[in-house]
């Protein structure tokens, strides 16, 4: 009886202590809470970036993941005092990471006001924006749909159903299957903002996938498919449409040609301290901006040669 | 007494951990519907998903149906197949047939579900394209490819059962000049069909909470399907595709938690099932 109760008496013990505990880190679900401490603790005795030391978590957009392991690397190989990781997540879960102070960088495809809105707004404006590389993103087929090039007009009329047939723009007689993006993807927001002009709802009967990996694989599988990709997924599989009579270039989208674009963000809360500050440096140096970005597919944000700002307003630089 | 110590550390650790996780998910689940930013009956019952629209819709039936299609489908497929393996390799050829099968069953259950989802994309959904309407992507493929998934859980628990059935029955049945078919069929299967619908709740459960395998073969559009190889969606395919592209305590992001709920719900569903048919087991 007694050996009972004291079970009991522990077990309802530790689940109040449980409970408190759940409580207090709400929001710290896929935490990394530890990790951050490191790095706002480090020595600041040279500003040459020579004796740097200290560690940067970043995590957020799988799109930019690659990129910024890739320079994380070289830039440990330069900085031995320095570790640097890199995790995925999504940009909604790197926005919300950083702007917890859970993480230094948080990596998105987004503008951060674009996903931390309304009761959130002030998160965002909390958050340093440092535009990296931009994505330029093109509309594909299946390479039987036999159509070039498509007017930003019927582009919308295939992705809201109106036009369901490709012999209505011009090409093979051939129902449309739509392959698309979850409506919370970065890429079709991009998509619909810069492409479309507009936001579209889901069609019954379309197929949604978040990787460029399977989207590729089943637009170039699939008769009569269409869907969107970057241009560093492009390849003979799948056909790349011009947008109003424009090739999606990389020149054309430097040039500003090409309006179907987003920048790679990495967001710091607050100014950055000391590492954090060399690390992003370090990514828009041109040994990075020219190397790893253009190496992996991305565009170099240096050499836009115009900027868009959070409300799509484009201006030349 | 240092072990018992330590086990009953470990013990209570798990109870901690386990309280704790059905607590965040359900403060997390109802936080929508605490707050007012969406009705409980607009969750579970509206059809329209459209999160990201200008007066956003969170009706998540046509998930909650999606998930009940593909689990009920696979299980319709997989029972037999496995029944069928369990009687060969307990009661047809119990030597080379369960040398042969029991290796090739387990290896099933050892596959990773990205690879089961690759495989149902490169074969079973061109298939499907080609023999049936539509893109091949659906609740068809979905099944198909879930079914082969569970197929290892409900052989392995009817296999068990059956192995375990007490001798004498099978005895006393051929003693009354019964075939072998008459004696699974009348004798057999009626005794152990309990321990064999548990495996099926096992294997339904595995199906119901299976994320990665479906989300690549299903197509993911948010609607009640009207065909068997339409594009639909289940609880679990748009969780994954849409928890990091949100914001902790969004909406959205709540939402998502809400489906988490439902998920948790269905699988103490499943448990319960399978507690009562062990019960009936034992008499």
């Amino acid at each position: 009886m007694q050996f009972r109760k004291s079970w009991i008496m522990a077990l309802a013990l530790t689940s109040v202590v449980a409970l408190s505990a759940c409580g207090n880190s709400n929001n710290a679900a896929t935490n990394n809470g530890g990790n951050n401490a490191a790095a706002t603790n480090t020595p600041t005795e040279s500003s040459s970036g020579a004796d740097l030391s200290g560690s940067i978590l970043a995590s957020g957009s799988t799109a930019l993941q690659p990129l910024v392991e890739l320079a994380a690397e070289s830039f440990m190989d330069a900085n031995s005092g320095v570790d640097i990781q890199v995790q995925g997540g999504g940009s909604g879960t790197g926005l919300t990471q950083v702007s917890e102070g859970q993480v230094d960088i948080g990596n998105s495809d987004v503008f951060a006001e674009e996903k931390l809105k309304d009761a959130d707004a002030a998160k965002a404006e909390a958050l340093v924006d440092h535009q990296v590389a931009v994505v330029a993103i093109s509309a594909v087929s299946n390479p039987d749909a036999g159509v070039d090039s498509l007017t930003k007009q019927q582009l919308v009329d295939i992705f809201t159903g109106k036009i369901t047939n490709w012999s209505e723009v011009g090409g093979a007689d051939q129902a449309i299957q739509i392959i698309n993006r979850p409506s919370s993807s970065g890429t079709r927001a991009t998509f619909e903002a810069f492409a479309l002009g507009t936001k579209t709802e889901d069609l019954q009967g379309s197929v949604q996938e978040d990787s460029s990996g399977t989207v590729k694989k089943m637009i170039g599988e699939t008769p009569g498919a269409i869907g969107y990709l970057a241009l560093s997924y492009l390849d003979e599989t799948v056909k790349t449409i011009n947008y109003d009579g424009v090739e999606p270039s990389v020149d054309n989208v430097v040039s500003g040609d090409y309006p179907v674009w987003a920048y790679q963000h990495m967001y710091t809360n607050g100014e950055p301290n000391e590492v954090v500050k060399a690390f992003l440096d370090y990514m828009l140096t041109d040994e990075v901006q020219n190397g790893d970005v253009v190496e992996l597919g991305y565009i170099p944000a240096s050499a836009m040669q115009v900027s868009r700002d959070v409300e799509g307003n484009v201006t030349a630089k | 007494m240092v072990g018992r110590i330590y086990m009953s550390f470990c013990v209570l650790l798990l109870i901690v951990i386990i309280v704790s996780m059905v607590y965040f998910v359900a403060s997390k689940g109802l936080a929508n519907f605490i707050s007012g930013r969406v009705s409980l009956t607009d969750f579970l019952f509206g059809t329209k998903w459209a999160p990201e629209a200008a007066t956003p819709s969170f009706g998540a039936l046509p998930f909650i149906s999606g998930s009940f299609l593909v689990t009920l489908l696979a299980a319709l497929i997989a029972s037999p197949l496995s029944i069928c393996a369990a009687l060969f390799m307990t009661e047809i050829v119990p030597g080379w047939g369960k040398k042969l099968l029991q290796p090739v069953i387990e290896l099933l259950s050892g596959i990773p579900s990205v690879v089961y989802g690759f495989v149902g994309l490169s074969v079973i959904v061109p298939f499907l394209r080609d023999t049936f309407p539509g893109q091949g992507i659906g609740v068809a493929a979905g099944a198909l490819v879930l079914s082969v998934m569970i197929l290892p859980t409900i052989t392995s628990v009817a296999a068990d059962a059956l192995s375990s059935l007490p001798q004498n029955l099978k005895e006393s049945s051929f003693a009354l000049g019964a075939t072998r078919w008459q004696t699974i069929s009348r004798v057999i299967l009626p005794t152990t069909m309990p321990a064999i619908m548990t495996g099926v709740v096992l294997g339904m459960a595995r199906a119901f909470g299976e994320a990665l395998a479906v989300q690549m073969v299903i197509g993911n559009a948010p609607f009640v399907p009207r065909s068997l190889f339409e594009s639909a969606s289940t609880l679990t395919s748009v969780i994954t595709l849409s928890m990091g592209n949100t914001t902790m305590g969004s909406t959205l992001n709540n939402a998502l938690w809400s489906m988490a709920l439902v998920l948790m719900l269905m699988t103490f569903v499943f448990v319960l099932l399978v507690r009562m048919l062990e019960r009936r087991n034992k008499i």
